[in-house]
């Protein structure tokens, strides 16, 4: 009889092991999870910014027509979210997608292909005076239809294996057919979707306030009860709110040595995630500004940075790492190292590249101490310290750089107006995907967000023969082209480092997901805090 | 008597002039407090003035090799982020605060003690007016409004003298109307309005010259106040830009983040606002002391 008891008492307590951390997984409900945003937008419509100051607070108002599937970590796995399944006929050319039924806006109407499609046209078509900002990445589709309530067939001029990678955007918010028929740009400054939570107030500068929407589609979803973003600019008060648990996380990233505090000060309070991020830092040039439009001055100020010494020193003070191309350095497409190497600005001697740009400066007639207004964005975090890096490296070529910091809101009102002439710009991807990757660096009359204002057809023809490449080994020695042409020989624009992402938060926080894209997993509708 | 403009002019002067080196004497006797900020504000012009002589390094010179540097022989206050010569930031940043401080001292009060003495000269409705529009400044806390500028001009040093300058207007305005309001009445100002002077004349020849003593000691003021306001700005990512040299630029950024394993970074810029701003506070309060006749006599 001991025996037994003994034995039972055993079973009971593996049991009960192998029970608990099960079932302290399984998601809770309520809770107000609170996150600092390092940044504002300049306004609500999705489909025309290009900011995380947009995705953080907002995208949990809304649904895209798919997504990325919230708990893949390498963040390129497209699943359904509006669509709930899609079939692509034989020749590729014709995607359909079922529509859900029982989505609901918030205020109450119900959501049809209708829907869908008026967003997606926004998005592809805009009209005039209608900003997109990435409709170029849709340039293979032929027409958005909706023949019933519950189907959008989507036509292609050609192939695309991007197709549904660009339809997993974050940025692409199902907006009602109704308001856009009525006024096109009412989401400018209004926000209304079918997200799992509903908008509750925005005060300029200083908070979002979002709550759980009651009949939202995901039946048991989402699992808060509503959620505050903040907005603060500064980075060490962001660590602070994290450090004094007045707030939860911060989605985009902190530093090496924020994440070494956090982690000293918190213990297992804290639970960090890291992953290579698909974001890079950029030089544009404008492209009608003199000396600017001379690539020899372009390749000269390439050439005077030392990215691999920069690498090195920057990764242990900024969110900064590999020295990259036009792709995240070691996913397919990426150039290697070696041949990475040969293009200007990579070249492993300093001193040699440094006299190339004197030498090209010399004969573009830049004389010694030519002096130029740098434009960079208003985050601290890695704007400022890639800025400081590359004013001093630039000085060392005999150029005299004033820094110019413009607020981030007004920064983009500057770039796309041309006003600067040579300026900070970023890259980043929801999707490490060639078609989507080198996008930003089509023409101008093809992509709004080119603020270099320069065409070049045979950069354009790259991209489209690259994305219709028949075989891995034909697109990538597309790419290679490509990259060679937009980094090397013409340089209308320059790559700075690699970012790294790095997301300490609050170890109450679950159903979060760490992805290369700090775009991604933003809806909030999986995310549950334990208490 | 015949009374000439040139006497009029004449009795709207200054007394009979001491030395003025026997007057420096003087005052560090008498106020060694004053001469005490005197020393600090001197040192930080001298910093200034020869900054490109002394600096052990450039200040704009990133050494990546160095990095986060202790202070040691090498580096006397150690190195920051960017691997730059921490003295020869905060050297070249004396420079930068003393421009910024000079510059927004000198607009604020100059345009302030303008305002000041027309508008009690001219007195009445333009008085009133005047005064209510200063009231409507005097509303908003001086870094409020030093924000409020320096977000619609932007950043950069030319635009926060203007951002400093802009609160120093109204404060120095009200203070030089009410020495101003007993200066009008004085029989020199009549004599010259009876000898048919314009305004612009009276304002500019009889009235400021006779209300100086408070505008030097608010300039003095001033000063230290506008040294306290550029290191804030800069601070909140408002101020002067990366990579100037600027003391409160210095405090921010790597400094905050590195603040444990490398203190320098923050200490020494922090130590060079305290000592300037408590220069100039001593030299100002020792400077009004000795100005204003009330307590000339104690």
């Amino acid at each position: 009889m001991k025996r037994l008891a003994i034995v039972l008492a055993l079973v009971s307590g593996a049991a009960l092991t192998t029970w608990l951390p099960a079932h302290a997984q399984q998601p809770r409900s309520g809770g107000e999870l609170v996150f600092p945003v390092p940044s504002e937008p300049p306004s609500y419509d999705g489909h025309r910014e290009e900011t995380f100051g947009l995705i953080h607070p907002f995208a949990p108002f809304y649904n895209t027509l798919l997504r990325v599937d919230p708990f893949d970590p390498s963040g390129t796995k497209p699943v359904p979210s509006i669509a709930e399944s899609w079939t692509v006929s034989p020749d590729g050319l014709t995607y359909t997608f079922k529509i859900r039924t029982g989505v609901k806006f918030h205020d109450g109407s119900d959501m049809t292909a209708r829907d869908v499609k008026a967003s997606h046209d926004k998005i592809i078509f805009p009209p005039p005076g209608v900003g997109s900002t990435r409709k170029g990445q849709y340039s293979a589709v032929a027409s958005v239809e909706a023949p019933n309530a519950t189907t959008v067939v989507i036509k292609l001029k050609y192939p695309s294996g991007s197709l549904l990678a660009g339809l997993s955007s974050p940025y692409n918010f199902i907006y009602k057919a109704d308001i856009l028929a009525k006024e096109p740009n009412w989401y400018e400054k209004n926000i209304m979707g079918t997200g799992p939570f509903t908008f509750v107030e925005h005060v300029k500068g200083s908070h979002v306030v979002g709550k759980k929407f009651a009949d939202y589609w995901d039946k048991g979803k989402p699992y808060l009860d509503g959620f505050r973003a903040i907005f603060m600019r500064d980075s060490a008060a962001q660590v602070a709110a994290v450090r004094g648990e007045r707030a939860h996380i911060q989605f985009r990233s902190f530093t090496p040595k924020d994440r070494d505090n956090l982690k000293a000060a918190l213990g297992d309070k804290i639970t960090v995630q890291e992953s290579p991020w698909d974001c890079v830092l950029l030089v544009g040039f404008n492209h009608e500004k003199k000396p600017f439009d001379d690539k020899r001055v372009r390749r000269a100020l390439t050439l005077a940075l030392d990215r691999h010494e920069g690498s090195k020193a920057l990764s242990q003070i900024a969110i900064v790492k590999t020295v990259a191309g036009v792709q995240v350095p070691g996913t397919p497409f990426a150039t290697p190292p070696e041949e990475l190497y040969k293009l200007a600005g990579y070249w492993t001697d300093p001193a040699k590249s440094r006299a190339e740009a004197r030498r090209l400066l010399k004969e573009a007639g830049v004389p010694e101490g030519f002096s130029f207004t740098f434009s960079n964005r208003g985050i601290p975090m890695p704007y400022e310290p890639l800025g400081v890096w590359m004013i001093d490296q630039w000085r060392q070529v005999g150029l005299n750089v004033k820094h110019n910091v413009i607020e981030s809101r007004a920064y983009y009102g500057v770039i796309r107006k041309g006003d600067a002439e040579v300026f900070m710009d970023f890259q980043c991807g929801y999707i490490v995907e060639p078609d989507l990757d080198m996008y930003k660096f089509l023409s101008s009359d093809r992509n709004p967000a080119n603020y270099g204002r320069y065409k070049d057809p045979v950069l354009d023809d790259l991209y489209d023969k690259q994305g219709r490449a028949k075989s891995v080994e034909e697109r990538k020695a597309l790419i290679r082209q490509f990259e060679k042409r937009l980094l090397d020989e013409e340089v209308h624009y320059m790559m700075t480092l690699q970012w790294h992402r790095i997301v300490p938060h609050s170890s109450k926080v679950k159903g979060w997901t760490i992805t290369p894209s700090h775009y991604l997993n933003n809806t909030l509708d999986t995310v549950w805090l334990t208490q | 008597m015949t009374v000439t403009p040139h006497a009029i002019d004449e009795l709207a002067g200054a007394g009979p002039r001491a030395g003025w080196l026997a007057a420096v004497l003087n005052f560090a006797r008498r106020r060694p407090l004053g001469a005490l900020g005197a020393t600090v504000i001197l040192l930080m012009v001298v910093l200034a003035a020869s900054a490109d002589v002394i600096a052990p390094y450039d200040p704009l010179a990133t050494d990546y090799g160095a990095m986060l540097t202790a202070p040691g022989p090498g580096h006397w206050l150690g190195t920051d982020a960017f691997g730059r010569d921490v003295l020869s930031r905060m050297i070249y940043g004396s420079r930068t605060a003393l421009m910024v401080g000079l510059g927004a001292s000198l607009i604020g009060a100059t345009l302030g003690s303008l305002i000041g003495v027309a508008s009690a000269y001219f007195g009445g409705r333009v008085d009133l007016f005047v005064q209510r529009i200063m009231d409507v400044f005097f509303a908003f806390p001086v870094i409020i409004l030093a924000l409020a500028v320096v977000s619609i001009l932007g950043t950069g040093v030319g635009n926060v003298i203007l951002a400093i300058a802009t609160p120093m207007v109204p404060r120095c305005a009200r203070v030089v109307r009410s020495s101003a309001l007993s200066v009008r009445e004085m029989p020199y100002v009549d004599a010259a309005r009876a000898s048919g002077f314009g305004h612009r004349r009276i304002i500019l020849r009889h009235m400021l010259p006779n209300v100086m003593a408070p505008i030097l000691i608010l300039g003095t003021a001033f000063l230290g106040e506008a040294i306290l306001l550029e290191s804030s700005l800069s601070f909140l990512g408002l101020g002067v830009t990366e990579p100037t040299a600027a003391w409160g630029l210095m405090l921010r950024g790597a400094a905050v983040e590195f603040a444990e394993s490398a203190p320098w970074m923050a200490f020494f810029p922090g130590l060079a606002i305290s000592l300037a701003v408590f220069g100039f506070n001593l030299f100002g309060d020792s400077l009004r002391d000795a100005l204003d006749p009330r307590l000339r006599t104690q």
